[in-house]
């Protein structure tokens, strides 16, 4: 499985935000998306899932089979918001994602485990601190298999202890051939990486 | 699909849900009626089916601003576009429409009958309207998915679409009210009017969700 990218541009209302991007990630690959502030690093990634239209170039996975015939059912999107419903339990939102994205893989308790949630599933979203959230919201990718993940700013709100874990999450992934693009300030702890610079537009 | 029309009837009932809300603020428009016709016992026979569609209408909008945007600020509409490959993004939103419906206007529609006691209406015309806002409000849903789609990215947009909306309910709302009169009032109809009605919702069942996955995949940023 190869996601390939060749000469994308993106733009927000109207401006070009970046442009004459391309890279491509073999099965196994991660790539490292760096820059400052308002560089695009999320309007790629979202580019790339299909959400926000592209100003030019193309964007594509080859060799997805049937079962993932485009990015957008390939991919795991973990974009700023947890996408968790703060009135239902956390078991119930992860159970929630696990069934509607299908392709199972682990368990909703095994993947709490897994984040360092064990024991809490039945608390109410809400009532979780941030990085709690983002460590639930993370269990997301676990419950249901994807080859690609595309996340966006994973660590952030995350502690010390659980960022080393995210990066064991993440090479673990990598090694069962699956594909991460992560957009990030800080380093991930991701060796052999590919790496991405975005420059300030203008 | 179950599991999303699971999630989103037990949010409307859990607490910041809208499904009391809606028949609080019909409790509201019924009850104040008699007090602002009068006590003209005929009279309130007369206007009650009209008033109760027209209550419940307005109780049906009122909740509708939610029904895309909560899943936009939290995230979780996105993953609802990407899905489209193994959901089609237009069943989704179908789902979406019914659970809305189920948790908040269905319970508009049980309690029509007993507001049907205010308005001092016959227990035919209380079941005839309470059969055709059942068969109706649907399709007021339907439309206001549209109408949520397309203001999903707007704060503050339940008013927008409410003028949005009101115009192409319209219909709905005339011929929903002629059948409860038509079962009641002698040489009026009851049966083509109810079937309209119908058709109207199944007609927009279809073209409803249809055009809101349009809005929606075109409204992301």
């Amino acid at each position: 499985m190869r996601l390939i990218a060749e000469n994308l541009g993106g733009e927000r209302g109207g401006a070009a935000v970046f442009s004459g991007i391309g890279f491509a990630l073999e099965a196994g690959q991660a790539l490292v998306v760096t820059g400052p502030n308002g560089s695009g690093k999320s309007t790629l990634l979202r580019v790339v899932a299909g959400l926000l239209p592209k100003a030019e170039g193309r964007v594509l996975l080859e060799g997805g089979g049937e079962e993932f015939p485009s990015i957008a059912s390939a991919c795991h999107y973990l974009g700023h918001q947890n996408a968790m419903k703060t009135a239902l339990s956390v078991t119930e939102n992860l159970r929630f994602w696990r069934e509607f994205h299908g392709e199972g893989r682990l368990d909703v308790e095994e993947a709490l485990e897994t984040v360092g949630l064990g024991g809490i599933g039945h608390l109410p979203f809400g009532y979780l601190s941030t990085g709690q959230r983002r460590r639930a919201a993370i269990a997301k990718l676990l419950v249901s298999h994807r080859p690609l993940w595309l996340l966006d700013e994973p660590t952030a709100g995350l502690d010390k202890a659980s960022e080393g874990r995210l990066a064991e999450l993440m090479r673990g992934h990598c090694t069962d051939g699956g594909m991460i693009v992560a957009a990030t300030h800080l380093p991930l702890g991701l060796e052999g990486a590919k790496a991405l610079a975005m420059r300030e537009a203008g | 699909m179950l599991a999303l029309l699971l999630r989103d009837i037990r949010l409307s009932i859990r607490a910041g849900g809208g499904a009391l809300t809606g028949v609080i603020f019909f409790l509201a428009v019924i009850a104040t009626i008699p007090f602002g016709v009068g006590p003209d016992l005929k009279l309130l026979a007369r206007i009650g089916p009209a008033i109760l569609w027209i209550g419940a209408l307005l109780a049906c909008l009122l909740g509708l601003d939610r029904l895309f945007q909560a899943d936009r600020e939290d995230g979780s509409l996105d993953l609802l576009v990407l899905g489209n490959d193994r959901h089609m993004l237009a069943l989704t939103v179908l789902v979406k429409c019914v659970a809305h419906w189920a948790g908040s206007v269905l319970p508009l529609v049980v309690a029509a009958p007993l507001l049907g006691l205010f308005m001092n209406m016959e227990p035919l015309a209380i079941g005839a309207t309470a059969l055709t806002l059942l068969v109706g409000t649907p399709a007021i849903t339907f439309i206001g998915a549209v109408g949520a789609a397309v203001a999903v990215a707007l704060p503050r947009g339940g008013l927008l679409i409410s003028v949005l909306v009101l115009p192409l309910t319209i219909p709905v709302l005339i011929f929903g009210v002629s059948a409860s009169y038509g079962a009641t009032a002698n040489p009026d109809p009851f049966l083509q009017p109810f079937l309209i009605l119908a058709a109207l919702t199944l007609f927009l069942a279809v073209l409803g969700p249809v055009a809101a996955a349009l809005a929606l995949r075109h409204g992301t940023d």
